[in-house]
């Protein structure tokens, strides 16, 4: 009752089926997470407390009002 | 098919940061309007004390973004790629929890999702350090801030992947209402006591020593060197609509992602070697 069998879609109409089971989902599931640190990164911390590209600004002045509406601490 | 899913969470992201994009521009630009307003007053009030006490006056460098294209590009651009990170966030988790989690179905679990997210990414965090609009905070305790922030969000994703997992043993003994009753007290008490640790904003030590103690960096009343107050302290009220706002936005964008994704998901994982033509004459669809 507590577990859904690891097979195919087909095996059980309400359940969901497993998928991260081989090495080329992965491959998709840790790229996509990267990317999504790497962006969460550079709209709500980046050249605040720190700065991959030393003292440039622009990135933190360009998407300023949303680090602040995204609930950042910016300023 | 996870290569399906990912890229459309990316798309519901999209959807859900453009959303809260239009909601922003509409709700959260008059605010951090007058927050600015009120910053350059009392910075002029600043300046006044200073050049009558006899103090130089610092000089303001230029602009490098236009409040123009800060107020309009610049919030489009964050909002967007924001909600296209947590889209692909959302995709990931959704992704594995597909088959771990029980008998869900793959429209529900979009749902169940996107609310952890929402809380984790975005409330309990919210909850120990809200969104300040700009003219709060001291340039110095932007470090010190930040790996605060930061703190709170992992401890609060953590802690709830690790209730989900709670939940999951409890289950077998306790049932699925009660072990999921158990698992949610038990991620209030772990995150009551993660933020009974941390120190608020106006503990760290640079505000301590400069302005005293205090909850927050919410700016004071300034004050002349009689003690008048001569520039009044933040207002309430723009904080307040803009703290609430910020969070309406976020449940924008979580909503947006859960709503978005949830039949593309269902379509995506239901086999085309069974599709369900009996639909319509064994129940209507609001009951599946
Ligand atoms: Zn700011």
């Amino acid at each position: 009752m507590s577990t859904i069998p690891n097979t195919a879609p087909t095996a059980r109409a309400s359940a969901t089926p497993v998928v991260t089971s081989e090495a080329r989902a992965f491959a998709w599931i840790f790229g996509a997470a990267i990317v999504a640190l790497a962006l969460y990164y550079f709209i709500g911390v980046d050249q605040g407390a720190f700065s991959v590209f030393g003292s440039d600004t622009h990135i933190h002045e360009f998407v300023h009002d949303s680090r602040h509406f995204l609930g950042f601490p910016c300023h | 098919m996870e290569r399906a899913l990912i890229l459309r969470g990316a798309l519901a992201g999209a959807v859900g940061g453009l959303l809260a994009f239009v909601f922003a521009r509409i709700f959260a630009e008059p605010q951090i309007s007058a927050a600015i307003n009120y910053e350059s007053g009392r910075d002029a009030a600043q300046d006044a004390l200073d050049k009558a006490a006899g103090q130089a006056v610092p000089a303001m460098g230029p602009d490098i973004f236009s409040r123009t294209v800060q107020a309009n590009v610049g919030i489009g651009v964050g909002m967007v790629f924001f909600g296209v990170a947590m889209g692909l966030l959302f995709a990931v988790t959704y992704t594995i929890c597909l088959g771990r989690v029980g008998g869900v179905r793959a429209r529900t679990l979009a749902l169940l999702v996107a609310g952890g997210g929402l809380l984790s990414m975005y409330v309990v965090p919210f909850l120990k350090y809200p969104a300040n609009p700009p003219a709060i905070g001291h340039e110095d305790t932007i470090r010190s801030r930040s790996v605060l922030y930061l703190t709170m969000t992992l401890a609060a994703v953590l802690l709830l992947i690790g209730a989900v997992l709670l939940g999951r043993w409890l289950q077998a003994r306790l049932g699925t209402w009660n072990a999921a009753l158990a698992a949610g007290a038990a991620y209030v008490v772990a995150v009551g006591i993660v933020m009974a640790l941390l120190p608020s904003f106006g503990e760290l030590a640079a505000n301590v020593h400069t302005f005293g103690r205090h909850a927050t960096e919410t700016p004071l009343p300034l004050k002349d060197a009689q003690g008048r107050i001569v520039y009044p302290g933040f207002p309430a009220d723009t904080l307040a609509t803009f703290r609430i706002y910020s969070l309406l936005a976020q449940v924008i964008l979580w909503g947006a992602i859960g709503l978005v994704f949830a039949p593309m998901a269902e379509r995506v994982l239901t086999p085309p070697s069974a599709p369900e033509p009996a639909r319509r004459d064994t129940a209507p669809a609001s009951l599946r």
